[in-house]
């Protein structure tokens, strides 16, 4: 009985071992989807957040902790987005690879030119992001070099595998370049179409389709939008008027809903990110989606 | 740059002459416009350039890897990240309004060094936090407490970040890792004042100077298993002179996910010291005031649950968090009992020693309900239970009653933003036998400047 059952866990170990590829964690379902593009089956991926979770206020959960501590790789925005939790995860996790400045923690905010690097966090400005703003997977240009990054990295950590992981990448570098040719095509239209925007979430997809952002539900970055705010919001944009309302999946819809019925414009639920809409199901669903809507928008 | 400067200038300078012309709008969809073609521009020729050092890089025979993993110059966003040292100041403050005395649970050696609460207003502790990554390997931090005639060194400690295989060696000044509630700081507690459990077993929280291991299991399931030792100079333990240690801790902690919305921590501990000469106050059968002095093996068992609930995993609307404790100390030893002032004879007079055999339990629960973004309430129950005392030759002198001191908390607070919080606090304490204080009341601030770090699970 006894021999038997080492058998079977020796079994059970060495299949686990055979099997096991980069053990891979992502701190948003975008790097998830992004890492599955790059090492399709090689790798083992999870996302620690999903698409309805806010990034910027995640607890530091056990399970978290758990996870990172079995990670060879944490693929993350950085640029402060994950301050509130990711450095417990690192700190808790007693798994060297994936401290900072080691291979196995990836920033893909190192790789792209931030927008709105103030330099400055005065806290009465909010709850500002004073390296730059770090939602930058809402523009799929950047998606292409934190792709080609990620790539390099996966290559530098499973050398074995590193000419898989290149030819990966230049399948979705060619994918991702014909897709954001026919968005760019699709959303035409859009170039100065002013928007109202919830947080500032939408930065760079602004600047990818030249929308204009005219306000933020926000009156301060990272406060919520409250009645008075929103009442003077709404006299505002009487005289600048605003075509559409964005906010992601994981922003409540009050505050945009009830300015949409006030100021007779539409309140549109982007993806942001895989998994904020069923048809979001991949990095290139979501701006399937982003594209479809905003035209709908504008209706 | 030089030509965007140029060109600015040159808008800026057309502005009075063309203002009949041009509207803001238009001059703001021209800058827009020039701003996103520049960028293009720019944004085209890093491309270029970063092709070409690939290319270098590869005809230098260099690897690619190390060409690419070199981030984007420019950025400063991961800098500012971990801006080094992180430094942090919390300021609080307190108006309570009760009635005079002390709140000593009756039967309950506790540290001498707590006294009274204070009435009126009161400027609560002021915690100045320093902490930063030493090097690769190494991680410190120094909380300093800052309190009218003293500084305190709350906590000075180093930490491991380089061990690997889930091991984090800490040494140092440290916040001890049993029970639940004793790795947070005041300012992280949900009431305006401690449990009436830590209170007594503790005084605040306890802290070690010595070692701590901890052991991340490699598994999906949180579990962490961590031992330490200490000096064992601080309350259950008493300044010890002497080699090895004066305390030993470990615990356990199991924890995981159930759903999206659910998340758990449980754990179990153990805390054995040898304190001697410990000085507790008691008082006699006649009511009045005697110090004890305790030597001997105090051995103290914690059992905590930590249950968090948050709609979808977004705690920053509505969340819900309940967490209970229970604990069981065993004292054995003896106990010098004697007159706490030499003015007021107590039973003690004259000094009297003889063994001393205690075994004592209680537990707290609380809830805390935020029902909408920035409100918050609470409630909270503490009890302690004298299961067992033998003071001796002393049982003739000292009160033991079969009282169980309790206590009911009732709080609500508002926090503008996460670096503020405003609270109301109602209680009724029955922590002392026969001063039962039916109505407390607490308002309480809190604030933090800076690089406010993360609070744990
Ligand atoms: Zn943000």
């Amino acid at each position: 009985m006894l021999k038997r059952i080492i058998v079977i866990a020796s079994f059970a170990l060495l299949s686990h071992g055979a099997q096991a590829g980069l053990n891979i964690l992502a701190c948003e379902p975008e790097w998830a989807s992004l890492t599955q593009e790059l090492a399709g089956d090689l790798v083992r991926v999870t996302s620690a957040t999903t698409a309805r979770q806010d990034p910027h206020h995640i607890e530091a959960r056990p399970s978290l902790i758990a996870r990172a501590r079995n990670a060879d790789l944490l693929v993350c925005t950085g640029a402060d987005l994950e301050i509130g939790w990711l450095p417990l995860l690192q700190r808790e996790s007693g798994n060297a690879r994936i401290q900072p400045g080691r291979a196995g923690f990836f920033e893909a905010a190192a790789f792209v030119r931030l927008l709105e690097q103030s330099g400055r966090a005065d806290r009465a400005q909010g709850d500002v992001h004073a390296g730059g703003n770090p939602h930058l997977q809402a523009d799929p240009r950047n998606l292409l070099k934190v792709g080609g990054a990620l790539a390099q990295r996966l290559a530098q950590l499973d050398p074995a595998n590193a000419a898989v992981y290149a030819a990966r990448n230049q399948d979705f570098q060619k994918r991702m370049s014909a897709a954001i040719a026919r968005w760019e095509k699709e959303a035409a239209g859009l170039r100065g179409v002013p928007v109202v925007v919830h947080h500032k979430s939408w930065s760079y997809l602004a600047d990818w389709l030249g929308l204009k952002v005219v306000a933020d539900l926000e009156p301060k970055v990272g406060i919520e939008p409250s009645v008075s705010s929103l009442s003077a919001l709404l006299e505002r944009l009487k005289t600048q008027p605003a075509r559409m309302i964005l906010r992601t999946a994981y922003q409540s819809p009050k505050p945009s809903e009830w300015l949409a019925e006030r100021a007779g414009i539409a309140a549109l639920e982007l993806p942001y990110s895989v998994g904020g809409s069923p048809a979001a199901k991949d990095l290139f669903g979501v701006f399937d989606e982003t594209v479809a809507k905003l035209k709908g928008g504008l209706k | 740059m030089f030509k965007r400067h140029l060109l600015a200038a040159a808008l800026a300078c057309a502005l009075p002459t063309s203002a009949l012309a041009v509207t803001d709008a238009d001059l703001a969809a021209l800058r827009a416009e020039f701003d996103r073609k520049l960028k293009d521009i720019q944004a085209a020729y890093e491309d270029r350039l970063k092709e070409m050092e690939t290319r270098l890089v590869k005809q230098s025979g260099e690897s690619p890897e190390t060409a690419q993993a070199v981030p984007r110059p420019g950025n400063t966003g991961a800098a500012v990240a971990s801006a080094n040292p992180e430094l942090s100041l919390i300021l609080q403050g307190v108006y309570a309004q009760r009635k005079a005395g002390e709140r000593r649970p009756t039967g309950f050696l506790q540290d001498a060094g707590i006294g009274a609460p204070a009435r009126g207003f009161s400027l609560g502790d002021s915690e100045l936090i320093l902490a930063a990554s030493i090097d690769p390997s190494f991680r410190g931090q120094a909380t300093v407490v800052l309190a009218d005639d003293a500084v305190v060194v709350e906590e000075a400690w180093f930490q491991t970040s380089s061990l690997d295989h889930g091991l984090t060696l800490k040494g140092g000044r440290f916040i001890s890792g049993i029970g639940y509630q004793n790795e947070q700081h005041p300012h992280a507690w949900d009431f305006t004042d401690n449990n009436l459990m830590y209170q007594t077993l503790f005084g605040e929280h306890l802290v070690q100077d010595g070692l701590q291991l901890k052991w991340l299991a490699p598994t999906d399931t949180f579990v962490e298993l961590g031992v330490e030792i200490g000096r064992g100079g601080a309350f259950p333990g008493a300044s010890a002179d002497k080699n090895g240690a004066g305390s030993w801790a470990a615990f356990g902690h199991v924890g995981g996910d159930v759903g999206e919305s659910n998340a758990w921590r449980a754990g179990l501990s153990y805390l054995g010291a040898r304190p001697r000469d410990r000085e507790s106050p008691l008082i006699d059968i006649s009511g009045i005031d005697t110090n004890n002095l305790f030597s001997g093996k105090a051995k103290i068992w914690i059992a905590d649950l930590v249950w968090k609930w948050a709609p979808e995993g977004n705690p920053r609307a509505r969340n819900f968090k309940f967490q209970a404790e229970y604990f069981q100390r065993d004292e054995d030893g003896d106990l010098a009992c004697d007159d706490a002032d030499p003015l007021v004879p107590s039973l003690c007079t004259g000094g009297s020693t003889d063994a001393y055999r205690g075994k004592q339990s209680g537990w707290y629960a609380q809830g805390i309900y935020q029902f909408m973004p920035h409100w918050r309430v609470g409630l909270r129950y503490d009890r302690l239970n004298n299961d067992s005392l033998d003071y001796g030759v002393n049982n003739a002198n000292l009160a033991r009653t079969g009282y169980h001191p309790n206590k009911w908390s009732l709080m609500a607070d508002y926090s503008p933003s996460e670096y503020s919080r405003f609270r109301l606090q109602l209680a009724r304490d029955h922590a002392m036998q026969g001063n039962p204080d039916d109505s407390q009341i607490g308002l309480q601030y809190i604030y933090s400047l800076g690089a406010h770090g993360a609070h744990k699970f």
